[in-house]
């Protein structure tokens, strides 16, 4: 349902993409893993539209959204959840979620149900509903974001490194947010860092080196494939 | 060569260039080569043509030279002030700030009127012309001509010296990455003051040759509006290149001669939109606009 | 030592002139909180609209129906300006906004001269009739503006806390990035506040325009002072430049029981400095963290 061919992008002079090439399909959940700085995260940017590929097309759906503007990305159906999450600090949570709620043809009673699902999955935020973004805990913050990016109704999350300078207990909870993400139908592109997490809850798993896609594996045989995870990852 | 070719309009018209040329230049060491945006250059404009003024109107005989030094003490002094107050800030403080600065010297010229004149400024005669060995000799329009180029020649060369002596090249640095310059070691606080310093002395030259040129010296110079039009000499002709703002001034003073025949005075509203097409197509100027058209 | 009296009177002219001056400022501030634009030609849309207010009473005989058909034309002109000379310029050096607006400035101050010459105009008050102010007659009309002011400033707070567009505009103005991720159309928004900014600043034209002749120049005074109050405000902070409109606007009036009304400006050229040199974030920001 996503699919990137051959992309190549540059931050100024800088080529920092190498013909990424990936895809997702309808209700995957795809890992993007790979050592720091090797292009992961540009590769979601590059998806959103933030920087735009010099070479390559992005394919969503049948349709080509090779460098369109974020924000029709956006209302396409792609949501991002970027790796500092972005909360905006100023606004309540309540205001967060809404600027992915408040979108044309949603109708109020729609709207209501989506804020009771994102209350039923996170309680601490409706007790947070009237407090300032930016005064909420990290894990808070993270809830946050993924819980924003759910008000777009998204059909594939792009999920940054949700998991990083959490606590074991949230990182727990991540993980089963992104199993009812799953289940809700929802693809994700996953980016992480925590390899273990990673396999467990991906169907498939690209690995990243100095900016293009270099191995492809599904999850449960990468999971036992020990030099592959040594050699590209490290670990 | 000049006096000799062209009609006395046309002579005039070629010493005032050389003068807004030698104030964009000026202009142009904080703004093309520091990267400093300044609005108050009509301040040092302005003291240089005060200072000049009253050292024309106390002296008798009034004498160039004093003019020059005094005129050049006055615009000293201020972008001496100007330079502690704002080198410490960057961007757009910085160029709000120089803005206010010229506005408070606007006002305390313009309302100080039994020192400066106020409103209706000062007038003076003209100094002669006196060279050490030689006899003072009344100042004509062609003898001008030829004293603000050479002494605009002159400015020139030593700012082309300063831009391309180490000095500058730090300048230079500090325009293209502030941090980084300073990370090297260097003091940029330091190269600041003094490059608002050379600039606002140049500045003052400037005003001292239009108040010679012109006998009068009035607040308007000093309202900021003027430090905006030399920015837009400086824009387009081309920052950062010296010869750029000379030709911008050029361009802008044969744009209002030409255009004011069919707009009259408000010529100034094709000028300002071309000005505005340019830095949204053209923001290298037009020099920076040759240079690549010459390349192809 | 002038009378209590005095500085009661004065306390009242600031706090007129202050809400007008706020006024102005808002739109400024706003507009450079969410695009980094300083915009020089806000001064001028100033003066439009003063001037767009003297044709519209002309025409409709009314105050209020010029007051609010000079906000809109001017705001749509604010529109399109932004959309033809500064989106192009986005992304690109900040020097370079600063110098199309101040072009711009130059573009419609010649504009207005053109179009309705050299003599100033005036915009006659809605409601005359005047209070005693101890030994002073002091006209009603003052007091109405500075309320409207109030009103205008606080319907704008209220259109940016709540409702959809309200949201859009903060969350557009923290994180231009985030904002675009999440759907809004960032574009646009710059237009919107570049828009009601313009029209902030013409509706201040209008009700000043009983004050003072409506003239070509008008703009450029104002221009200055709304950039100082702006800084000292804190850049980009709503409550901020209001408050020090005020603040600055008062201390010129006192100062002027001293001192003439051109000279009483420097105050505000001092209080921009000192906030320069020792609180450059703005006077009334909590100190950043």
């Amino acid at each position: 349902m996503l699919e990137l061919e051959g992309v190549n992008a540059y931050y100024g002079k800088s080529h920092v993409l190498h013909g990424v090439s990936l895809a997702v399909r309808s209700g995957e959940v795809v890992g993007l893993l790979g050592r720091n700085g090797v292009g992961k995260s540009t590769t979601l940017k590059t998806i959103m539209g933030l920087v735009p590929p010099a070479t390559g097309r992005i394919v969503f759906e049948g349709r080509d959204v090779t460098g369109l503007a974020p924000h029709r990305v956006a209302r396409l159906g792609i949501a991002w959840v970027p790796e500092e999450r972005r909360v905006f600090r100023l606004l309540t949570v309540l205001d967060n979620l809404r600027t992915g709620l408040d979108r044309r043809g949603v109708t109020v009673e729609r709207r209501q149900a989506l804020l009771d699902k994102i209350y039923r999955h996170f309680p601490r935020l409706k007790e947070r509903l009237h407090q300032a973004g930016g005064t909420l805990s990290g894990g808070e913050q993270q809830m946050l974001a993924i819980a924003r990016a759910m008000m777009l109704e998204p059909r594939i999350v792009l999920l940054d490194e949700p998991t990083e300078g959490l606590m074991p207990r949230l990182v727990d909870e991540i993980r089963e947010i992104v199993e009812v993400l799953r289940r809700t139908g929802v693809a994700i592109l996953l980016v992480e860092q925590n390899v273990p997490l990673t396999l467990a809850v991906a169907d498939r798993v690209y690995i990243m080196e100095k900016g293009a896609v270099r191995h492809e594996a599904r999850a449960s045989e990468l999971a036992r494939d020990h030099t592959a995870i040594h050699r590209y990852l490290g670990v | 060569m000049a006096p000799w070719l062209l009609p006395l309009f046309w002579q005039r018209f070629l010493t005032e260039i050389l003068i807004w040329g030698l104030l964009a230049m000026s202009s142009d060491l904080l703004i093309g080569y520091t990267g400093m945006v300044s609005f108050g250059h009509s301040a040092f404009f302005g003291l240089g043509m005060y200072g000049a003024a009253a050292a024309l109107l106390a002296l008798r005989p009034p004498s160039l030279a004093a003019a020059l030094a005094l005129g050049l003490l006055a615009a000293g002094v201020v972008a001496a002030f100007v330079a502690y107050f704002a080198t410490r800030l960057r961007d757009i403080y910085f160029s709000i700030t120089t803005l206010v600065f010229s506005q408070i010297f606007y006002v305390v010229i313009f309302t100080w009127t039994e020192v400066t004149g106020g409103e209706n400024g000062l007038s003076f005669r003209q100094p002669p012309l006196s060279l050490p060995g030689l006899p003072p000799s009344p100042l004509t329009p062609a003898t001008l001509h030829w004293l603000v180029l050479a002494i605009v020649g002159l400015a020139y060369l030593a700012l082309r010296r300063v831009t391309q002596s180490p000095f500058g090249m730090v300048l230079q640095a500090i325009r293209e990455n502030e941090p980084r310059t300073r990370a090297i070691g260097y003091a940029v606080e330091r190269y600041k003051i003094v490059a608002v310093l050379l600039s606002g002395l140049f500045a003052g030259l400037a005003g001292v040759l239009y108040a010679v040129q012109n006998k009068f010296a009035a607040p308007d110079f000093v309202f900021f509006v003027v430090s905006g039009e030399v920015v837009i000499f400086n824009v387009m002709g081309g920052m950062g290149t010296l010869v750029g703002p000379v030709a911008g001034a050029a361009l802008f003073f044969l744009l209002r001669e030409g255009l004011s025949r069919y707009f009259t005075q408000y010529y100034l509203i094709p000028v300002g939109l071309i000005f505005v097409a340019m830095v949204i197509c053209v923001p290298q100027g037009l020099l920076g606009f040759a240079r690549r058209a010459l390349n192809r | 030592m002038p009378p209590l009296e005095q500085f009661v009177i004065q306390l009242v002219n600031g706090l007129v002139s202050g809400m007008i001056l706020a006024l102005v400022a808002s739109g400024l501030t706003l507009i450079f909180g969410i695009m980094d634009v300083v915009n020089f030609a806000h001064g001028e849309l100033f003066m439009l609209g003063a001037y767009v207010g003297t044709t519209m009473l002309v025409v409709t005989g009314s105050f209020w129906a010029a007051l609010v058909g000079a906000s809109t034309t001017i705001g749509l002109l604010g529109a399109v300006i932004q959309v033809v000379a500064l989106r192009p310029l986005l992304g690109r050096d900040p020097l370079t906004t600063i110098l199309a607006t101040f072009g711009i400035s130059l573009v419609l101050q010649n504009y207005a001269l053109w179009q309705y010459g050299p003599v100033a105009r005036k915009i006659p008050e809605p409601i005359s009739g005047h209070f005693r102010l101890f030994q002073l007659e002091y006209p009603w009309y003052r007091i109405v503006i500075a309320i409207l002011s109030a009103t205008l400033i606080g319907a704008l707070w209220l259109f940016l806390q709540r409702g959809k567009y309200g949201i859009w505009i903060r969350a557009t103005t923290q994180d231009r990035v985030m904002a675009q991720a999440m759907g809004i159309p960032v574009p646009w928004v710059h237009t919107g506040v570049f828009g009601i900014g313009a029209a902030l600043a013409a509706a201040s034209g209008v009700l000043f325009g009983p004050l003072v002749g409506v003239n070509h120049a008008m703009g450029l005074d104002l221009i200055l002072k709304a950039f100082i109050v702006v800084v000292v405000g804190g850049m980009g902070n709503l409550g901020g430049s209001i408050l020090a409109s005020i603040f600055v606007s008062c201390l010129e009036a006192f100062a002027s029981l001293w001192v003439s009304p051109a000279q009483a400006v420097i105050v505000s050229f001092v209080a921009l400095i000192l906030t320069l040199l020792f609180r450059p974030t703005g006077l009334f920001v909590p100190t950043p963290k």
